[in-house]
């Protein structure tokens, strides 16, 4: 075993131990090769299931909105910043949370196991941004020359070549919803797509109910989204689709100067207003 | 909301957004039939368009 997933258990196992928390929050093997599944131990001989390796992709931070206990959580960057997100969003205490920091060195795609994620190319976050102690020391942030080229490449297209990437890209979807569920902001008790009363959008196959339904949902991730991921590494279909957050990461960034997730103490760009918040969309 | 919609392929002259106090009747005809003219031009949208049949 190697040396993370052991202090993993050790620091999970002694809190757990001390009554410092009533359950840890981490990963168990999944079950099937290569896969890894989020855990909950309760008592200290639970917290020997952890693991941690490449395939650790889910963002633990999903798992803990709105819990009562006091909870231990493994938090490698991008979860880190997810549970930023729901503290300043209130689905969550900091005095509710022992974080176990984990330094991120990227984790695998699993439709191509020799490479790392796609996200986890232009991450610049890998370093737990709160934590409570560390697994490991921290490690080197990288430096990302033009960390939006994807989306500048489609913004450069024409506007049917536009409509075109879209549609093909949300060709394969089967409306599974697992994209929805692995994203730690989705945690509306009920979501748009589902309701009856008014119905929003159509819940078939249909090519328009498809394409609203991706759209929408990225609307209520925009100045949230944490490019953690999971939502791509959840989709059975390989659907790329942190293509719609993606783009509103840039102009969070370019308009609002914002990334998600970084600072217990800001309010994110679309709940407050500033008088010299980009309006030339006005007429 | 535009620049998503816009990145997804709709022209941007489909989303116009603007502030018109009900004092302003001037203004909003003029913004009225400038988003009309606008759209006319484009032509009927094709995108986004649920076909029932
Ligand atoms: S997980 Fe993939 S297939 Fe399922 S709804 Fe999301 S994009 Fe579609
Ligand atoms: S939309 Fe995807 S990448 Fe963004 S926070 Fe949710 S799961 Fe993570």
């Amino acid at each position: 075993m190697d040396s993370l997933t052991q202090k993993i258990r050790e620091l999970a196992s002694s809190i757990l131990k001390e009554g410092t928390v009533d359950m840890v929050m981490g990963f168990a093997e999944g079950t099937l090769p290569m896969t890894s599944k989020p855990y909950m131990a309760r008592t200290p001989e639970q917290a020997d299931k952890f693991i941690w390796d490449s395939s650790c992709t889910m963002n633990l931070a999903n798992y803990i909105t709105g819990r009562k206990e006091k909870i231990g959580v493994i938090a490698k960057g991008c979860d880190s910043r997810n549970i930023v997100n729901h503290i300043v969003e209130n689905k969550i205490s900091r005095d509710q949370l022992y974080i176990i920091g984990v330094p991120c060195s990227g984790m695998t795609d699993k439709n191509r196991p020799d490479h790392l994620r796609d996200n986890c190319l232009t991450c610049t976050h890998k370093n737990p941004v709160i934590y409570d102690v560390l697994a490991a020391e921290l490690i080197e942030e990288q430096k990302i020359e033009a960390p939006f080229a994807d989306v500048k490449a489609i913004e450069a297209m024409e506007p049917n070549a536009k409509w075109s990437y879209f549609q093909d890209l949300l060709k394969n979807c089967i409306r599974c919803y697992a994209c929805r569920n692995a994203c730690p902001l989705c945690y509306c008790p009920k979501c748009f797509v589902d309701e009856s009363g008014p119905q929003w959008v159509g819940k078939g196959q249909n090519e328009t109910d498809i394409q609203t339904f991706h759209f929408l949902r990225a609307f209520h991730c925009a100045g949230r989204c944490t490019d953690c991921g999971a939502c791509e590494s959840a989709c059975p279909m390989d659907i790329h689709v942190r293509a719609f957050t993606r783009k509103l990461n840039k102009d969070a960034l370019d308009l609002f100067g914002w990334e998600a997730g970084l600072d217990m103490t800001k309010r994110p760009p679309l709940d407050t207003f500033n008088p010299d918040d980009p309006d030339d969309f006005i007429k | 909301m535009a620049n998503l919609f816009e990145h997804m392929g709709m022209e941007k002259e489909r989303l116009q957004f603007s502030w018109i106090s009900s004092a302003e009747a001037g203004k909003f005809v003029n913004v009225a039939t400038e988003v009309a003219n606008s759209v006319e031009a484009l032509g009927p949208i094709d995108k986004f368009v649920k076909k029932i049949d």
